[in-house]
């Protein structure tokens, strides 16, 4: 009986607290990834709330417009909805590179060079049924986006360059590339006074998913997240890329492939970014013009940032700045406000979530041990063999 | 006579237009210059020149004075730079992120607030004409040298000296090097970056003042085209070098002004692929003068960029 009772207690002995106890440890550390970012992000709308009223306007009637355009309807909801679903794709373009330690901006030319070449693989493909050629056209956007974003990772792990700096120069260049195929040698000349690309057509054209009056692209940005998720947190290609992220020299002594790593997780960042720019083809405008560089590239940014490069969390969050961007036609119309008030606010909400990033490990309430050493401490005296 | 000016209109052209592109370039890639080597980067420089344009013409519009224009650009610069320098100070915060904040924020606000002074049109900065020995038109417009070009020339002369020479150079370099060797000289390292952010801040407004008052001279949400973060990878295509800083800024310039220059003579072709030049030089010259072994030579030791 005694010495049953000793083992036992020798067994639990070495700092390994209980299940409920792990639990409430668990819980305590989960609870500050999510009290602080959404406490930055009210502070981020009260500090707006303030500049408005500064401005004159009623704070709270912007709150009810954001809420009547973005959420409050069926209708609203649906905008909403369809406003997320690229911005998944282009936050997992920098939330993927994120883990290993590259801020990369340039997801817009992954958009609006996956949109183009989507566009462009219709024509040749149009002899097949669309069951086939669909997906081929997806693949043309997965490959241009991954060549594209790929290409900035390759210039960090081979040559040195700034993935911040060249993804945006890569961005402008894209841009540019495809203005100028949209303008020439890819136009519709039927197009005149909106310059765009032939159309992909009705059969090639994606319908909307059933019973949420959405397109397939926000399922598939959702299921892209899981994914991502999956790969980073569960399988030992993520460790290895987050084990990269964290500390390169440690990494390389044990000879993992770092080079590879950063290349492929840029690559596959830009080609989840490219995928945005296939369904506003497919799925939306029909064709490639000038819409494909409406600026999701950059919102995604700011869901990656928010939601702290957790590729879950980039659901809420793309959710959230949808709806307030769906809102800004309803906010400009009603409170004359100029279309850059959801700029200035995202803005705000940016800084205030960055600065917030100084406040993790600095409340008690929060801390793991707190939770998971306090009835531990008192009947077990720790082992001084772990000293 | 005009004939036979074809080719060489366009050179004209292009050293014309490096003259006139060049100087929001030279002013943000200086102002970089002093934050980088405090041992920061700020990437906000790009919000704070279309906050600088747009309180520029604003400030010119109402007080029909440019030069009123260009100080209050470099006071809101600097209060910009301010606020990096602020928020980066608190431990574990990302400097290049809050850059990419302050840059969505800056123009934003410079969006948000400038709506009314699109109509209106303000008071330019003067200009110097330096062509008055020619007697062709061409020549005469491509040496209409502004003011601040001017001024940017000389600022990146006296900052060159200063960084070798006088003792707030030395600091702001030991600081940029080596913020250990800093704290143990007694210097407050996150005090001396504050004043290089601001500084650096207070100079791309000027910079964005140059946009909206003299070239293009006009004040719309498209002012900028990236200028302000184009100067960020100048800086480092510079070495970190204020003299070298001129040269890269009229190279880049000069690149800016080749798809216009091209279009006037008649060049239609690949019109918008002219547009991209200075982004494939900037592109170019970073993957040519970059390594994946060593830091760059002559880059502040602190530099996140470069770590």
């Amino acid at each position: 009986m005694v010495a049953e009772a000793a083992l036992s207690e020798l067994s639990a002995a070495p700092a390994r607290p209980s299940r409920g106890l792990q639990v409430r440890a668990w819980l305590a550390r989960r609870s500050e990834a999510v009290a602080i970012p959404v406490a930055a992000a009210v502070t981020g709308f009260l500090l707006f709330g303030i500049f408005l009223a500064a401005q004159g306007k009623s704070p709270v009637q912007l709150a009810e417009l954001v809420w009547r355009g973005g959420f409050g309807s069926a209708f609203a909801l649906g905008n909403s909805l369809q406003r997320a679903a690229p911005l998944l794709f282009a936050a997992l373009c920098v939330a993927l590179p994120a883990r290993l330690g590259l801020v990369v901006i340039g997801g817009e030319g992954a958009i609006v060079l996956g949109g183009l070449a989507a566009a462009a693989a219709a024509q040749p493909l149009a002899i097949l049924p669309a069951p086939l050629a669909i997906p081929l056209m997806a693949c043309a956007a997965l490959l241009a986006g991954a060549v594209w974003i790929g290409a900035v990772g390759w210039l960090q792990a081979y040559r040195g360059v700034n993935a911040t700096i060249s993804s945006l120069l890569l961005s402008y260049i894209a841009i540019a590339i495809a203005t100028h195929l949209i303008e020439g040698p890819l136009r519709d000349p039927t197009s005149l006074n909106k310059p765009s690309t032939l159309p992909v057509g009705e059969a090639f054209m994606l319908g909307p998913m059933p019973g949420l009056g959405v397109h397939w692209g926000l399922g598939c940005g959702v299921i892209a997240c899981l994914v991502a998720y999956v790969l980073m947190d569960r399988t030992t290609l993520g460790f290895a890329a987050r084990m990269a992220g964290g500390n390169v020299r440690a990494a390389q002594i044990q000879g993992l492939p770092v080079g590879r790593l950063i290349v492929g997780f840029t690559a596959l960042g830009g080609a989840f970014a490219a995928l945005a720019g296939f369904f506003e083809v497919a799925a939306v405008q029909g064709t490639a013009n000038g819409t494909l560089a409406a600026g999701y590239g950059y919102t995604g940014i700011l869901v990656a940032f928010l939601a702290r490069q957790n590729p879950i969390a980039i659901v809420p969050v793309a959710f959230l700045l949808g709806g307030i961007e769906a809102s800004s036609g309803l906010i400009q119309r009603r409170m004359q406000l100029p279309d850059a008030t959801v700029l200035v606010l995202e803005g705000l909400l940016f800084l205030v979530v960055l600065a917030s990033e100084t406040l993790y490990g600095r409340f008690k309430l929060f801390s793991p041990h707190l939770w998971a050493a306090k009835r531990e401490t008192a009947p077990t005296p720790t082992p001084s063999v772990t000293a | 006579m005009s004939d036979d000016l074809g080719l060489w209109s366009v050179l004209l052209a292009v050293i014309g237009g490096a003259i006139r592109v060049s100087t929001p370039f030279l002013f943000v890639s200086l102002g970089e210059t002093i934050t980088e080597r405090s041992g920061r980067i700020n990437l906000g420089l790009e919000g704070i020149l279309v906050f600088g344009a747009m309180s520029a013409y604003g400030t010119a519009v109402l007080t029909n004075s440019p030069w009123a224009g260009v100080a209050v650009a470099a006071l809101s610069g600097a209060a910009f730079g301010l606020l990096h320098g602020f928020v980066c100070r608190l431990p574990r915060v990302n400097d290049v992120a809050v850059g990419i904040a302050l840059m969505l924020f800056g123009s934003g606000l410079a969006f948000f607030l400038g709506k009314p002074f699109i109509q209106p049109s303000a008071p330019p900065l003067p200009a110097i004409p330096l062509g008055f020995w020619s007697s062709l038109p061409q020549v005469r417009a491509a040496l209409q040298v502004n003011v601040l070009f001017l001024a940017g020339a000389f600022l990146s002369l006296v900052l060159w000296w200063a960084f070798r020479n006088t003792k707030a150079g030395l600091i702001v370099r030991v600081v940029g090097d080596s913020a250990d060797a800093a704290r143990a000289m007694g210097y407050d390292v996150d005090r001396v970056r504050l004043y290089a952010t601001a500084t650096g801040g207070a100079l791309a407004g000027i910079g964005g003042a140059y946009l909206s008052l003299s070239y293009p001279g006009s004040w719309n949400e498209g002012v900028s085209s990236g200028q302000g973060l184009m100067a960020v990878a100048l800086v480092i295509f510079a070495r970190w070098n204020p003299l070298a800083c001129f040269g890269a800024a009229l190279l880049f310039g000069g690149a800016g002004a080749l798809g216009p220059a091209l279009q006037s003579v008649g060049v239609s072709q690949g019109y918008y692929l002219y547009y991209a030049a200075p982004y494939v030089l900037t592109l170019a010259l970073l993957i040519a003068t970059s390594s994946p072994d060593r830091a760059l030579a002559g880059a502040p030791g602190e530099l996140s960029l470069s770590k």
